[in-house]
């Protein structure tokens, strides 16, 4: 059951994640500035209202599961499991550097919370269609599997062979949710391989699919609170439409800010433009 | 050519790998409500239907779709199951291999692979369904245990024995047409350890899978015309017995290894490693499939083609038997 969280609240949570990022992104010399700004309501959504985990009990079996399937994302995702109580929030300080147990991408043998080994786009879906099937014949039946995708990863191939067992198995725990902040590393996700129409493509492959403003909690909240009450027969899709380096406005929109740098100026004008946010 | 093991004409029923591998994990099933299985379409193909006959609650086919089949598996084990997930050998080792390299053997999962339809077993089907590149992918992957059996009997330890291994197991076998090379079950199996199916001193035979029942055949031939072959069935590729690969230095100093496989990457390339790193010098040969696509045509012939079968194993066998190598008769005063 979620927890009675305000949507005030997860805001405050989304901007102190922001903020995390950014101050990570500078402990590690760089990162995947835009799309870890973009799902960061995401995340802290999930982590501080919707899923049933314990940073205390991390590997209980009936806890909810969340795979982070962008995985390239763990600088957002990393500083939440943090601000969760998962890891120690001054082990932020060792991101990318030798032999941290945090780099680029997540490593669930060495992040504590940390559900599934994520990287290679396309096989989170598979992996969390696996988790829903051993849950529901483990007899778990209230835990839920959370998968967050980019929109970019839509193009690999294993991402519909996934949605396709999803729906053949009827798996109501299943949700899938899409960062929908339309750029991909060449340019915009219309450009240089068109996904749209992906509310559709879901629902042709048997989901039922929810569409939100996935950088409005308010918007965000509520199509979450529909997910977790889903009682039909069908996995879920959440269409989280979002802006790339959402937060910083020298980031927004922006191609070339998918991965990158700040100089001292542009991290003091990063932390700058997220404390101004509401 | 001892009786009976002429491919075409052997009865699959008996004892042929791929059947018995759904038999026993049926078994192992009753015992075990963790095991669950997962299947690309192939249920019937690979066998594992009949442990979906029995549990159908605990096998999920996820269609055509060898990357999900492994992502699938991996999740299954990441909620504390033992998913034994089936295909054939190529698409396991190829169109599914990054799932396999990622998902199960970095999370270092407890997946158990069953690769069936490997080396040239498919025959008629043709190159994109032969497999002999396997071994060289799965021996590369940390974690994975790699285990050929060689015949039906070996395959049922090999699938009792896998579920005791913690991490990802990788476990190559025919189509089912192979006819047996142990008489029962009674035999000493472990994983890691060769099994010295026939004794010799002139020289030693290292083999596995489907190629140790002719390497023995071969052994026994070249034993009525006075040669004395060792043969050794290293069932287990990875990790390698290397005691047994290096008393086979020391007591033969001539090393034959046969493979159902490329000559690169597979079983000759990892034997030839113990040995180099030893600092023992022996006479050495590959046989197996030399860097070409194989060809189609029923397996005996291609067995024929590749020098696969008895004939053409112990031919090699003269051959090395006739490479000179340099002597050193005191070996055992260099540890």
């Amino acid at each position: 059951m979620p927890k009675n969280v305000s949507v005030q609240e997860l805001k405050g949570k989304a901007k102190e994640l922001r903020l995390n990022i950014v101050k990570t992104a500078n402990f590690a010399g760089s990162g995947h500035l835009g799309g870890s700004l973009s799902c960061a309501d995401i995340l802290a959504a999930l982590y501080f209202k919707y899923l049933n985990v314990d940073s205390k009990d991390p590997d209980k079996f009936e806890r909810d599961r969340f795979i982070l399937s962008k995985g390239h994302c763990a600088l957002a995702y990393v500083p939440c499991l943090a601000m969760a109580g998962f890891v120690p929030m001054e082990s932020l300080e060792t991101f990318n550097h030798y032999e941290s147990p945090y780099g680029m991408h997540p490593d669930s043998k060495k992040v504590r919370g940390c559900d599934a080994s994520t990287g290679s786009l396309g096989h989170g879906l598979p992996m969390g269609v696996g988790m829903a099937l051993g849950l529901r014949y483990q007899k778990v039946n209230d835990a839920k599997v959370v998968v967050l995708m980019g929109d970019g990863e839509q193009n690999e191939g294993s991402v519909w062979e996934a949605a396709m067992a999803a729906a053949h198995y009827k798996l109501k725990n299943l949700i899938a949710i899409v960062d929908r902040n339309k750029l991909m590393i060449d340019g915009p996700t219309e450009e240089v391989m068109s996904i749209e129409p992906i509310d559709k493509k879901y629902e042709a492959f048997g989901f039922k699919v929810i569409v939100c403003n996935g950088n409005d909690m308010a918007s965000l909240d509520k199509a979450l609170a529909e997910a977790w009450a889903n009682t039909e027969d069908k996995p879920v899709a959440i269409i989280a439409k979002t802006e790339k380096g959402y937060g910083v406005k020298r980031f927004q929109g922006k191609v070339p800010w998918h991965y990158g740098a700040m100089n001292s100026d542009l991290f003091k004008e990063a932390v700058a433009d997220i404390e101004a946010m509401d | 050519m001892a009786e009976g093991t002429t491919w075409t004409t052997y009865d699959a029923n008996k004892m042929a790998s791929k059947e018995i591998y759904g038999k026993v994990l049926a078994e192992l099933g009753e015992k075990n409500d963790k095991i669950v299985g997962v299947t690309a379409d192939l249920a019937k193909s690979t066998n594992i239907g009949n442990f979906g006959d029995k549990f159908p609650d605990r096998i999920f086919n996820v269609g055509i779709a060898e990357q999900n089949l492994f992502g699938v598996a991996a999740g299954l084990a990441k909620t504390g199951l033992i998913p034994f997930a089936s295909t054939f050998a190529i698409f396991a080792c190829l169109r599914g291999g990054e799932q396999v390299r990622t998902d199960i053997a970095y999370q270092n999962l407890p997946v158990k692979i069953i690769a069936t339809h490997g080396g040239l077993s498919f025959g008629t089907a043709g190159t994109t369904h032969h497999c002999t590149e396997d071994y060289a992918i799965m021996r590369a992957i940390p974690n994975m245990t790699v285990v050929i059996p060689a015949d039906g009997f070996e395959t049922a330890k090999a699938v009792r024995a896998c579920i005791d291994i913690p991490g990802p197991f990788y476990m190559r076998v025919g189509r089912g047409f192979e006819p047996p090379m142990h008489d029962n079950e009674d035999f000493e199996f472990t994983v890691g350890k060769a099994i010295t199916i026939h004794e010799g001193s002139d020289l030693t035979i290292i083999t596995c899978g489907t190629p140790t029942l002719q390497a023995r055949e071969a052994a026994k031939d070249l034993e009525a015309e006075g040669i004395s072959v060792r043969v050794l069935n290293m069932h287990t590729l990875k990790p390698i017995d290397k005691d047994a690969i290096m008393q086979a230095v020391m007591d033969t100093r001539r090393i034959l290894t046969v493979e159902e496989h490329n000559v690169i990457g597979g079983l000759g390339d990892a034997v030839a490693a113990v040995i180099a790193e030893s600092g023992k010098g022996c006479a050495f040969t590959k046989l197996g499939i030399n860097d070409e696509f194989s060809v189609i045509g029923y397996p005996e012939d291609l067995y024929a083609r590749y020098k696969l079968d008895a004939t053409g194993i112990a031919e090699t066998v003269k051959e090395l038997l006739g490479k000179e190598i340099e002597a050193d008769e005191d070996w055992t005063d260099e540890d």
